[in-house]
Parts: C-alpha cells; sequence; structure tokens
C-alpha cells in the first residue's frame, strides 16, 4: 500500500482511513482488546500478577504456530492455549498460601519450554510469509470480521465476568486473609482471574503480537494507577488509556511505515513518564505548600 | 513482656504431668453443651474441649472457654503456642482436631460479617496505590458479588459508616493517603476501622497493638475496651503484652504447650497458676503502678534457644519479632 500522507484534518484522515474495511476492522478490534486488556490488566497490576500474565502472553505464540501448522483457527490456538496454560498455572499454584502473588521458577520454565515449542512450529511449517514476526510482535493487517466477533463476544464474556467478581477480587487480592475470614473463596478467585488474564491476553496478543501484550495489559493500568489511588476512577483510567493508545497507534501505522506494535507501546511508554512527571510535580508541590502552611501556622500561633 | 529471665528454668516435667490437671478457674464453664438450649445468656463464643493439630503436632488440647457478648478476653502466651491458631479456629479458617466450637450459635465460618477480624501484622506493599477508606470499605462490602451501583442512598449511608468510623479510630487524617503510604501504626489503624466497620458482635484481634506507640497502645486499648462494653461486643484479642488492656479486661486465656488456663486476669496472672501452666518456674511480679512484669516465662530469649534445643521446632515466620528479641538476646547473654 502507497504510504497516505497525514493532513493534520481529523475528520478527513478518518474518513479515508474509514474507506478501507481492513482500518475499520482494526479499530474495532483495538477497541475491543484495549477494554478488555486495559480491565484485566489493572487487577493484573494490582494483584503483582505481572510475571504469570507475561508467561501467558509468551503462551499465546506456540497457541497460534500451533495453528497454523495444524491448520485450524488462529483464535482456536490463541483462546485455547492461553485458557489451558491459565489453569496449569492454577495447578501449580494450588497449595499456597491465599493471594498468590508470589510468582515461581516453574512458571518460567513453562513458559521457556512453549516459547521453544513455538520456535519449533514456526520452523516445521515454512510456508507462512511473514514468519514468526506478526506472530510476535502483532500485525493489524488482515483482521477478519469473523475475528472481529469472536474478540467482541470473548471480550463482553471476561468484561462480564469481572463485573460480577470485581469487588470480591479487589477485596482478596488488596487482602487475602480478611477477604478469606469473611467467606470470600480466594482460592477460587485466584483461579478465575487467571483464566480471565489468560482469555485477555489471547485477545491482545491478536492485536500487539506475543511479546508485545503488555503494553495494552500493564502500562495503561500502571499509569492509571500512578495518577489516582481510587479505586473506581484508576480502572476507568486504564481503560480510557488503553483505548486511546490503541487508537493513536492504529492511525500512526496507518499513515506512517513504521509497526503498530512499536507506536503502541511507545505511546503508552510516553504515557507513562509523563504521569511519573506528573506526580512528582504534584508531591513537590503539596510539600511546597504544606511546608508555607505549617509556617503561617506556626506565624498565626505566635 | 520483660524479658529479663531471673529464674534459671528447670524442667522437671514429672511434676505435673496431664495437661487436663490444669486449673481451669473459669465460673462459666459449667454450663456442659453447647449453647443450642436457647437460655438468655447464650455465650457468643464457645470452645468445648477443643484442641488444634498443625502439622501433625498438637498446638493445644482441652480447651474450655465460653465468653459472653459483651466480655473482653485476652488471649496470652509465648510465641509459637498457638494463639493466631485459635483465632483462625473461631472464623473457621482452620478445623479443629477435636471437641465443639460454636461462634453465634453457629459453627464457626458460618456467622460472617457478624464477626470482625484484625490478622496479625500485615503490611501493605509500599507502592500500593489504594487509599486507606477503600481498605476500610473493603470490610463493608467488599465481600458482595457484582457492581455498586453510584447513586443508591445506601451507597451515601455506607460512605457515612466508612466516614465515622474512621473518624473513631482518629484516621481521618491519612484515610485518603494511598494505604502503602501510611506507617504501621497508621496501617494499623486504618485495619481497626475495617474491623469494626460492619458492626460486629464479635472482634477477634490479633495482636493489634502490634507496631503501635505507648500512647497510642492506651488509646486504641480504651477504644477497643468501649467498644466491648457499650456496644456490647465480645472481644478476644491475642496480646503479647498485658499491660495495656488490664483494666479493660474481663478474662484471660493463658496458652501454654499443651494446655490453656482462663480465668479473671488476677487468677491466672499470678506466679502459682502460671508455674503450675508452664512446669518451670514462673513469677510475676506487680510494679506500683500496677503493672505485671511475667518473669521466667519460656517466651524470654534465653529459654527461647533452649526451646529449640528440645526439637519442638517453633520455626514460624514472624521475623520481625525473633529479630527484635534475637537482638535483645544477645545483650543478655554478654551481659550475662
Ligand atoms: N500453616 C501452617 N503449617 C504448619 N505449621 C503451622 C502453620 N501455621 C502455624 N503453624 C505452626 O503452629 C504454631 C503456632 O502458630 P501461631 O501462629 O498460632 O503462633 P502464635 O501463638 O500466634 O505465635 P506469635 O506470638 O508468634 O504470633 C507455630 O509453631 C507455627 O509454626
Ligand atoms: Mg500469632
Amino acid at each position: 500500500m502507497e504510504s497516505p500522507v497525514f493532513s493534520w484534518n481529523p475528520l478527513y484522515d478518518f474518513q479515508l482511513m474509514w474507506s478501507y474495511p481492513f482500518m475499520v476492522n482494526a479499530f474495532r478490534a483495538g477497541a475491543i482488546v484495549a477494554v478488555v486488556a486495559g480491565a484485566v490488566g489493572w487487577f493484573m497490576v494490582l494483584r503483582r500478577q505481572t510475571f504469570a500474565g507475561h508467561t501467558l502472553s509468551v503462551v499465546a505464540f506456540p497457541g497460534a504456530a500451533l495453528a497454523t501448522l495444524a491448520g485450524f483457527s488462529l483464535s482456536l490456538g490463541y483462546f485455547g492455549f492461553c485458557v489451558a496454560a491459565a489453569l496449569v498455572l492454577a495447578l501449580m499454584r494450588r497449595g499456597r498460601e491465599p493471594g498468590g502473588s508470589e510468582e515461581s521458577a516453574a512458571t518460567g520454565v513453562v513458559q521457556a519450554f512453549l516459547l521453544a515449542c513455538g520456535y519449533l512450529f514456526m520452523a516445521l511449517y515454512k510456508g507462512l510469509l511473514e514468519g514468526p514476526q506478526a506472530l510476535l510482535f502483532g500485525s493489524f493487517l488482515g483482521i477478519t470480521t469473523g475475528q472481529v466477533a469472536t474478540l467482541a463476544v470473548a471480550g463482553l464474556a471476561v468484561l462480564l465476568a469481572l463485573a460480577v467478581l470485581g469487588r470480591p477480587l479487589l477485596f482478596a487480592s488488596v487482602d487475602p486473609q480478611v477477604a478469606a475470614a469473611r467467606g470470600v473463596p480466594v482460592r477460587g478467585l485466584s483461579v478465575a482471574f487467571l483464566v480471565l488474564l489468560g482469555v485477555a491476553t489471547a485477545e491482545a496478543a491478536q492485536i500487539t503480537g506475543a511479546l508485545l501484550v503488555f503494553a495494552l495489559m500493564v502500562l495503561p493500568a500502571a499509569t492509571a494507577q500512578v495518577l489516582t489511588a481510587r479505586p473506581g476512577l484508576s480502572l476507568l483510567l486504564t481503560v480510557v488509556l488503553g483505548f486511546g493508545v490503541t487508537w493513536a497507534g492504529l492511525v500512526a501505522a496507518f499513515y506512517w511505515p513504521y509497526p503498530l506494535g512499536f507506536f503502541v507501546t511507545s505511546f503508552a511508554f510516553g504515557l507513562f513518564l509523563l504521569a511519573h512527571g506528573a506526580r512528582f510535580a504534584a508531591c513537590a508541590l503539596e510539600r511546597r505548600r504544606d511546608a508555607s502552611g505549617t509556617a503561617a501556622l506556626a506565624g498565626g500561633a505566635a | 513482656m520483660n524479658p529479663v529471665v531471673a529464674a534459671e528454668p528447670q524442667h522437671n516435667a514429672d511434676q505435673h504431668n496431664t495437661k487436663q490437671q490444669n486449673p481451669v478457674p473459669t465460673a462459666a464453664s459449667a454450663a456442659g453443651g453447647p449453647s443450642e438450649a436457647g437460655g438468655q445468656a447464650a455465650p457468643v463464643l464457645c470452645l468445648c474441649g477443643a484442641a488444634v493439630r498443625v502439622g501433625g503436632r498438637t498446638l493445644w488440647s482441652g480447651v474450655d472457654l465460653e465468653v459472653q457478648a459483651g466480655e473482653f478476653v485476652a488471649v496470652l502466651g509465648p510465641n509459637g503456642v498457638g494463639k493466631s491458631t485459635l483465632v483462625k479456629v473461631l472464623l473457621g479458617i482452620m478445623p479443629a482436631a477435636e471437641g465443639e466450637i460454636r461462634v453465634l450459635g453457629r459453627r464457626p465460618g458460618e456467622a460472617g460479617s457478624r464477626v470482625g477480624y484484625l490478622p496479625q501484622r500485615r503490611s501493605f506493599d509500599p507502592d500500593l496505590r489504594i487509599r486507606g477508606v477503600d481498605v476500610v470499605r473493603m470490610g463493608l462490602d467488599g465481600d458482595r458479588w457484582g457492581v455498586p451501583l453510584p447513586w443508591s442512598r445506601n451507597r451515601r449511608e455506607q460512605q457515612r459508616r466508612v466516614d465515622e468510623v474512621i473518624e473513631l479510630v482518629g484516621a481521618s487524617g491519612y484515610a485518603h493517603r494511598p494505604i502503602g503510604q501510611c506507617s504501621g501504626g497508621e496501617q494499623q489503624r486504618l485495619l481497626i476501622a475495617q474491623a469494626l466497620v460492619r458492626r460486629p458482635e464479635v472482634l477477634l484481634l490479633d495482636e493489634p497493638l502490634d507496631s503501635l506507640d505507648l500512647p497510642n497502645q492506651s488509646a486504641v486499648a480504651a477504644l477497643i475496651g468501649r467498644i466491648c462494653h457499650q456496644e456490647n461486643v465480645a472481644v478476644v484479642m491475642v496480646a503479647h503484652d498485658v499491660n495495656p488492656i488490664l483494666h479493660h479486661l474481663d478474662r484471660v486465656v493463658y496458652i501454654a504447650e499443651g494446655g490453656a488456663v482462663c480465668g479473671p486476669p488476677s487468677e491466672v496472672i499470678n506466679s502459682e497458676t502460671l508455674t503450675r501452666l508452664y512446669r518451670t518456674p514462673v513469677e510475676v511480679l506487680s510494679t506500683q503502678d500496677g503493672r505485671l512484669v511475667v518473669v521466667g516465662q519460656p517466651e524470654a530469649p534465653a529459654v527461647h534457644a533452649d526451646r529449640h534445643d528440645d526439637g519442638h521446632g517453633h520455626g514460624h515466620g514472624h521475623g520481625d519479632r525473633r529479630g527484635q528479641s534475637d537482638r535483645r538476646g544477645h545483650g543478655d547473654r554478654r551481659a550475662g
């Protein structure tokens, strides 16, 4: 495709992009994936399960590679492998203290093995044009309407499950002992969350590729948690940031000849740095105000 | 308690070899069965011949205890003896190996939000970005499924209750900061607020005075005593030092390896009872201002080493306290 020129007229630009069906599908899929990955990622960051999340996202690669090799549907490869890996992780965690935030070496072992399997499947299947690159680093070309529908259904299921489980899950993540004493099924929630994490990574991996899932899973959530400590607001902000970053990345990748994963990740990373800067500035300001406030108080008392 | 060891510990265990012979000066324990009989003063908590086993080892057995509404009971004893385990058994997190246990007339774990719980020494990750109010609020509705409606009247009422209880423990100043950034004592107060927020009928507090300074210890002890006696809440508090709560206490449970004694503080915390319980000379001194100092109790560091050599294996994960006593232990040893 000859690169179109960015006109700085958003209306015109969007009209142009919307005239390509593959872009419409990319925007739709991006929106779904951003919202789902953001919401699940927020809990993942809070529960410090990023390593588990990373393992699941790496598993997406052999899943997709095997689907290509064996000739079954890519979606099945992604979802099947990620959910199965989530269940294996849950099984490996069994018998630990509730909370489950600790990561084990076994997780890393599984991750390395599956990554190697993926590489083997790629090597066995020589016909794929792009090689492992698209599976690892993502591509927004050629997302079919059927794929978008699958993403939407799975995403909706994840969001519904999160809506139902959200509050006890938050309780069990922050304060597992008291939650368990209150009758919250901490272990069950931990397993359920891993499965949700598996589905969400399988979704995100189809857009960002297996290795850059974290751009959508971790960065928006980490950014939002830097900006606010209110759970509701922070969750909302995560979703909005993820959505914004994804669409901005798609626009950039449409107009400039660089990969989508690079744009999405750098935008998200830029926001993360900005948020840290903003918080630092706010803290400094508050400290100065506090200092002058106490000085005024002391002066008043004197 | 004061770690100074005056007496040489002597292990003449033959003197009192059966735990069941431990005196149990409990007035209430005359009632035989659990509370099914009804009666107007059915006990809120009831243990009858309870025993608990952890990893094949019996921590304590033959424990009888009944706690009425509005009673303040302290659970005392050396490290690793099973105080926290007692609380967990009452919560239904751990099963009892023997005996009958009733909490509010039901089996442990079935009373739900009518029981408030403060686990031992929790500290939050320094960069956990959740505010203190949110943690308190989880105590109120954190176990509900589904999404709360942001505009319901119920919600405003809940917000009021959260603010009220935070005010009650005096944590308003820092409740809106991320909890990871609060000091240990501030976190502890917020967690006490979390335990109180649903107006429980039973409060199970595992070392709530831990990591509070002395003035705050007595303030929080007074607060818990007030809630206990005014609002008729049964309080079971695991404590390491009985002195800050001594004035508020109705009863004491002293746990030793094997069994336990319970009764009014004056009947339990004295030289005779503790000597019999620990089968080693223990002396209780009373200072002029009414503080109690237990001397020679096997909790003290010099004896701590003995206990490990005995093969009782009290390896447990309360690193901070261990570190402290070890440090003190070194001082003692060098002095001795
Ligand atoms: N899950 C477990 N598995 C094996 N042993 C356990 C477990 N939980 C507790 N224990 C053991 O049970 C004993 C009692 O533990 P518990 O936490 O009840 O002690 P404690 O009286 O509360 O001590 P402390 O004063 O240090 O808090 C300890 O020796 C501990 O090692
Ligand atoms: Mg304990």
